[in-house]
């Protein structure tokens, strides 16, 4: 029982730090690439750690009229419900430390609890921007879970066709174990809907780590940072690790989903080398989805106001992702690739 | 924060300002909200009240006019210029043709510059960094010939009263040639990227709306005023300096739309289009430009005891890049002017605002507010303050203070 503990309390640090680490890495490098797109030199890639090492420094002011208690707890709880994202999402073809314990629904909501302690927290600073920005926080997050909940059923259901016992576990849609990831059990016309999923993952992404053009809850140039106005300091700090979290977490969700093939089967090593080259293997894939999904995005468009974001989110995002699950349910009753 | 404005309640007020990311200088906006939607507006300006006219009345036309570069960093030519216009009108100075060429040639290209600036600006407020990066980065060949020209980027001092104090000599030509080339290979690119970009056609058609009538009731100037459809331009209305010899028309929404809405895109549409006429302006003035001298007197003394026999006022009026600008000058036979008035294009310009945020988003707000490419530093000439502490003058009070003044005057 003991040991049980020590692994899950160490493993839990681990991750922690890991997800901490890669997050603000993964800022960093965001940050590089957008640069790069805009013809600039972009701050060094160990940027995003000198603003948290700043950050921590500073003094925390805490607003007049804010609700405290609440006002302090956000970033905390936004930050710990980020790192526990990780613990259920397999990393680098590893069996998650929680995966045995809670499934892709599980990981959906708690994708919404970093979002929901930043509404609360915005609520409590007792700003008006702040207040505005967690109305439009909740909004956005209405308008995003509809195709994110669409693409992540779609994936579970065809793995449920194609007879595994534990379809939403994130484990089984990774292949961790088995080694059969969805594009192995789908016919043509399901590939066909997988890769429309996955542009709609792609598209989620930005809205649920509120990146331009959905930054609209903090949009700087409207609300002078919206959600976050009143935050300072070391809540700062933790707000900004959570979102670098989120980022990892978000984007590794993603490669578990549809891109967990690992590099050591494909070139045929085993043991240590192996472990190193799935791991780099598996940040490149990540690095790989935050450009495609975070940095291209945000560089190539202006910001969304309010109701544009919920009409495309509700509108052809959602019409994508339903038109990708129609294609899943039509592979199965075609028998396109693998049916029980 | 009042008790009033900690309701949460719908609706409640957002003060926007004085400082605030959205706007790049400081005026204080009080926005009356119910959910997303702008109720009612109310602004109040003088935030970056500097005095600028007290200065000048103590100094002599010669200081003033390097007084005037200093109004605002952007449009430094357009108040030189306006205010020597003024000064030479009253003294009756003969500006030499050569040197209302080389004021054309600045002045159109101080447009190219600011409108850039706005342009950059515009892609900022509406969340578009990679438009703004690029907007700023092809705005800096018209520094570099600004500078090539003036010897700086900003304060340029470069107007004389009589004329100006450099010449541009033939060897700087292929410099400029090459400048407008690059700007012509690039308006093709600019104006898709702005106009043809699908998230900026959604956030700015049909958004800060100015109608035709409104435009000319509150007496609105510039690309302003143009892109609500009013054909109005210094340049054209009332020619000064080489413009009069210049061949060219005013820049309308409906050259590249085939419409006049009169919204935030359209003034984006105007805009560019004046980039593009400049750069044709200053090739024109390149070509027609005649040899002579620049300056109607080189002597300072000569001119500052010129400046001092003078006696009467002026309005000097130029087409700035956000609209006429206007100096109005009194002098009385002193070293100093008796009078100096700075009227600049945003103070025509802001009350267009009230109009056009009614009703609007938050969102839209910031690009709403930059949209008329508000300059507070040249709008802002009065701040009341009375015991420490902001005031307003209202209309009536004013009233009462110059009937009082009329009692006094005939009473003596």
């Amino acid at each position: 029982m003991i040991d049980v503990i020590l692994a899950v309390v160490g493993g839990t640090i681990a991750v922690t730090i890991i997800g901490i680490i890669v997050g603000l890495v993964l800022l960093g490098i965001d940050r590089k690439f957008a640069a790069h797109m805009q013809a600039r030199v972009g701050p060094p890639l160990r940027q995003p750690f000198i603003d948290v090492a700043k950050l921590m420094c500073k003094d925390s002011i805490v607003p007049e009229n804010a609700v405290v208690s609440v006002f302090n707890a956000a970033p905390l709880i936004a930050l710990a419900s980020a790192v526990t994202l990780l613990l259920y999402i397999p990393i680098a073809g590893f069996y998650p430390l929680f995966g045995g314990l809670g499934d892709a629904i599980l990981v959906m909501y708690i994708l919404t609890v970093p979002a929901l302690a930043m509404v609360a927290g915005g609520f409590a600073s007792g700003s008006p921007y702040a207040t505005v920005g967690a109305q439009r926080e909740m909004v956005t997050m209405i308008a995003y879970e509809f195709p994110l909940a669409v693409a992540i059923v779609a994936v579970a259901w065809r793995f449920s066709m194609a007879g595994f016992s534990d379809p939403f576990s994130l484990a089984t849609m990774a292949g961790v174990g088995s080694g059969v990831v969805v594009w192995d059990i789908v016919g043509p016309l399901g590939i066909i809907g997988c890769l429309i999923l996955l542009l709609v993952l792609a598209w989620v992404t930005p809205a649920e780590l509120s990146r331009v053009p959905c930054d609209t809850p903090e949009a700087e140039t409207e609300l002078c940072g919206g959600l976050v106005a009143e935050y300072s300091g070391r809540n700062l700090a933790l707000f900004y690790l959570a979102g670098g979290v989120k980022t990892f977490a978000m984007t590794a969700l993603g490669v578990a989903i549809f891109l967990p093939w690992n590099i050591s089967w494909f070139i045929g090593i085993t043991g240590w080398t192996a472990l190193i080259a799935d791991v780099v293997f598996f940040l490149l894939k990540v690095i790989v989805v935050m450009f495609f999904s975070v940095s291209l995005i945000r560089v190539s468009m202006a910001r969304f106001r309010i109701n544009h974001l919920v009409s495309l989110y509700w509108g052809y995002i959602a019409i994508a992702a339903l038109v990708g699950l129609m294609m899943i349910i039509l592979d199965v009753f075609m028998k396109g690739g693998v049916v029980l | 924060m009042t008790s009033e404005n900690k309701s949460k309640k719908a609706p409640y007020t957002i003060p926007i300002g004085p400082t605030h990311p959205a706007l790049k200088e400081p005026i204080l906006f009080t926005f009356r909200i119910n959910g997303e939607v702008v109720e009612e507006v109310d602004f109040a300006p003088g935030k970056a009240h500097r005095g600028i006219e007290w200065m000048g009345m103590r100094r002599n036309p010669v200081q003033i006019v390097h007084l005037t570069d200093r109004i605002c960093g952007i449009c430094g030519v357009s108040h030189t210029f306006a205010f020597a216009r003024a000064i030479e009108q009253i003294v009756g100075i003969d500006v030499p043709d050569r040197a209302h060429y080389i004021r054309t040639i600045l002045a159109e290209f101080e447009r190219i510059q600011s409108h850039l600036l706005w342009a950059g600006v515009a892609a900022h407020e509406l969340g578009f960094d990679t438009l703004f990066n690029l907007a700023w980065r092809v705005r800096e060949e018209s520094m570099d010939l600004i500078e090539l020209l003036t010897g700086n980027r900003v304060n340029y001092a470069i107007v004389q009263v009589g004329g100006v104090r450099r010449d541009i000599e033939e060897e700087k030509f292929a410099r400029i040639k090459e400048g407008l080339r690059y700007y012509e290979s690039l308006i093709d690119k600019l104006l898709k990227l702005f106009l043809h970009d699908k998230t900026i056609n959604m956030r700015c058609r049909d958004c800060g709306l100015l109608t035709y009538d409104a435009a000319l009731k509150l007496c609105t100037v510039g690309p302003t005023t143009r892109a609500s459809g009013v054909r109005a331009d210094v340049r054209l209305d009332s020619p000064y300096a080489a413009y009069g010899e210049l061949n060219f028309d005013y820049v309308m929404p409906d050259l590249y739309t085939g419409e006049t809405r009169g919204d935030v895109y359209d003034r984006i549409v105007v805009r560019l289009l004046e980039v593009a006429q400049s750069v044709d302006l200053i090739r024109q003035c390149m070509k027609q430009m005649p040899e002579g001298e620049t300056l109607w007197e080189t002597k300072m003394p000569k001119l500052l005891a010129a400046c001092k026999k003078a006696e009467g006022e002026a309005v000097g009026r130029v087409e700035a890049p956000r609209g006429e600008c206007l100096h109005y000058v009194r002098m009385n036979k002193s070293d100093s002017p008796y009078m100096w008035k700075v009227k600049a294009s945003t103070y025509s310009n802001q009350l267009s605002w009230l109009e056009m945020l009614k009703g609007e988003q938050i969102a839209d707000i910031p690009i709403i507010v930059a949209s008329i490419d508000p300059c507070m530093s040249c709008t802002d000439r009065v701040a009341v303050v009375r015991d420490g502490k902001p005031d307003i003058y209202s209309k009536e009070y004013l009233h009462r203070l110059s009937v009082e003044k009329t009692r006094r005057l005939m009473n003596d």
